[in-house]
């Protein structure tokens, strides 16, 4: 077994949820079979292969051109509009579970 | 009129020739979604305002005798993680059962402005992560062949939708095979398009570096006319490439003649349902007498693609998902106490368990004294897996496969055994990694009448090669 509840616990914790007891067991052992799959990534050896985080790294930029210069067709002027309109007060607070017709309210975050 | 196996052109050409109109195609469908869709649950909302209103601009503009745009009057259905403005928005969890966007995605808009009628959203699994349709928050979708039977995932309303005559095409969004996989269950045509040359500007974000938008239809051309009209740069997402769009439906003219196709052993192994072998191979038998000369090819890092992609994509979407806070627009949980049980509750009881194990899994990979030996390590087999595609692709010019190794499997038969769901994937996965296109074609049926899929892969930015042989093979077929 690699992971515990333990560690479903402290997971849980970063990912900001709560998890019942029996949602907790069953985390447990669908991570374990899943990670135990997973396992045979081990089975290559990778320390001489660069890793890949975009498919964008490799494909549809100018080959002649070097570091983020490839990427230059995606950046953009730092104007304060930007490409769209930011979204008018009203409608950005539309879908909040909660607000007071200017700001997003939420419970209390500092306790006195 | 009749909804049944109209294509773009047909639709286009009749209400041109106003032997129908927009407005009663329109009606037509939603007549047959009523009847039918009960049963199928292909449909989380319709938008018949809308729907209607653009069908009258049509018709106006018929009836003007203005040459019409090339998806005039076209019932479309819509995959709901893209984003409608005015327009509930559910991506399929209860997080966002109420959210209505306020601005459309891309696609959606391209669509329209060709002349589209978004008739409604399609269900889907919750956030496009599962194999079967079963983890949406709402209903399971239904396959139209077999109502015993899943229509696959994620995009499992789009792809039964368009099979049961509930919409001429549909867009759907494919990030380890949500398009071609339902595309294949259910008897469908399913495009995924190279990584980057469709916006994804207004999708619900899934895992950014794999997420894809893309058509299911009923034939290669439709395909290929959607392509046309959703694809190229966009200045609000950054990820589109800068790279030229061709004419696709000019490109399905050219022969296929002379074009090298790649059979890779490693897509036909164990774990291949008999069936669907053998109607794999004849189709590649039939590609063969149209003139394609066939090679074997090899991609000697396939077994590891599951693997890799399932902490690829739950890193990405654990990141992702930390939006749903239940403050700015999904769901709250009541009677919370501070911001700690508000974050906590709301998440917990917003997402299904499938979202939450992998938001799990995402977050153990990426947590500290496990990034190298789970996401960095993934990291560098995707390289591995890249790379053979590269060097396949310098000897052929595609490569074709089966899309799923079974047909349609029974509603309930994976859903308790997520690692087994995992493997429905198996086919699909690695292009999605790699960012090349892939495309799903019908190519028979099992011996209990159920589709089975042809897949064809291609090079980056080359899916007009794809598209010429699947178009070849389906006038043949």
């Amino acid at each position: 077994m690699k992971i515990t509840e333990k560690d479903v616990t402290y997971v849980a914790d970063l990912a900001n949820l709560e998890l019942s007891a029996e949602e907790r067991v069953h985390m447990v052992r669908d991570l374990n079979s899943i990670l135990g799959y997973i396992d045979r990534l081990n089975e290559l050896d990778t320390s001489n292969v660069e890793p890949m985080a975009q498919v964008s790294d490799r494909y549809g930029v100018d080959e002649s051109k070097q570091g983020s210069e490839r990427f230059a067709y995606a950046t953009r002027e730092d104007i304060s509009e930007g490409l769209r309109k930011s979204l008018p007060q009203q409608v950005a607070l539309e879908n909040a579970p909660d607000s007071d017709g200017t700001f997003f309210r939420v419970p209390k975050v500092i306790e006195r | 009129m009749i909804p049944d196996s109209l294509t773009i052109d047909s639709v286009r050409s009749s209400i041109q020739e106003r032997t129908t109109t927009a407005l009663a195609l329109a009606e037509a469908h939603y007549a047959r979604i009523q009847k039918e869709d009960g049963e199928i649950g292909a449909y989380l909302t319709l938008c018949k305002e809308r729907a209607l209103e653009q069908a009258d601009r049509i018709d106006r503009m018929a009836a003007e005798g203005k040459p019409l745009p090339p998806l005039a009057g076209v019932p479309v259905a819509i995959k709901d993680v893209m984003s409608t403005c005015g327009v509930r928005t559910t991506a399929g969890s209860k997080s966002l059962a109420h959210y209505i966007p306020p601005y459309d995605c891309t696609a959606v808009a391209h669509m329209e402005a060709a002349g589209a009628v978004v008739l409604g959203k399609t269900n889907c699994d919750e956030f496009a992560m599962g194999s079967s349709n079963e983890n949406s928050a709402f209903k399971p979708v239904r396959n139209p062949r077999d109502l015993s039977r899943v229509p696959g995932g994620s995009s499992g309303g789009s792809a039964a939708a368009v099979a049961a005559d509930m919409a001429v095409v549909a867009l759907g969004s494919d990030t380890g095979g949500s398009i071609r996989q339902p595309a294949s269950f259910c008897g469908v045509v399913g495009l995924m398009p190279t990584y980057g040359r469709v916006s994804r500007y207004g999708l619900i974000a899934f895992a950014s570096s794999l997420d894809h938008i893309g058509p299911l239809t009923r034939t290669v051309k439709d395909a290929a006319i959607v392509l046309r009209t959703i694809a190229g740069r966009d200045p609000v997402d950054s990820t589109s490439a800068d790279v030229p769009v061709p004419d696709y439906v000019a490109e399905l003219k050219k022969p296929i003649r002379g074009l090298k196709l790649g059979i890779a052993k490693e897509y036909f192994s164990d774990g291949l349902d008999d069936e669907v072998r053998h109607s794999v191979e004849s189709a590649i038998d039939k590609v063969k007498s149209l003139g394609c000369e066939l090679a074997p090819v090899s991609l000697p890092h396939t077994p590891y693609s599951i693997p890799t992609y399932y902490l690829i994509a739950t890193a990405e979407a654990s990141s992702n998902l930390a939006r749903y806070d239940g403050v700015r627009y999904s769901y709250r949980a009541p009677g919370v106490k501070s911001l700690s049980e508000m974050y906590r509750r709301s998440r917990d009881e917003g997402f299904g368990a499938e979202v939450k194990r992998r938001i799990m899994l995402g977050t153990y990979a990426l947590s500290a004294g496990y990034y190298d030996a789970y996401y960095l390590k993934a990291q560098k087999v995707r390289t591995l897996l890249t790379r053979d595609f590269e060097e396949a692709f310098r000897k052929v010019d595609a490569i074709v496969t089966p899309t799923s190794p079974t047909a349609a499997f029974r509603l309930g038969e994976k859903s308790n055994d997520p690692l087994a769901m995992y493997l429905a994937d198996i086919y699909t996965v690695t292009a999605d990694l790699a960012g090349i296109p892939g495309i799903s074609i019908p190519c028979g049926e099992t011996k209990e009448k159920l589709p089975i899929g042809l897949q064809i892969l291609g090079k980056h930015f080359d899916e007009s090669t794809i598209l010429r042989v699947a178009n070849a093979y389906e006038k043949a077929a």
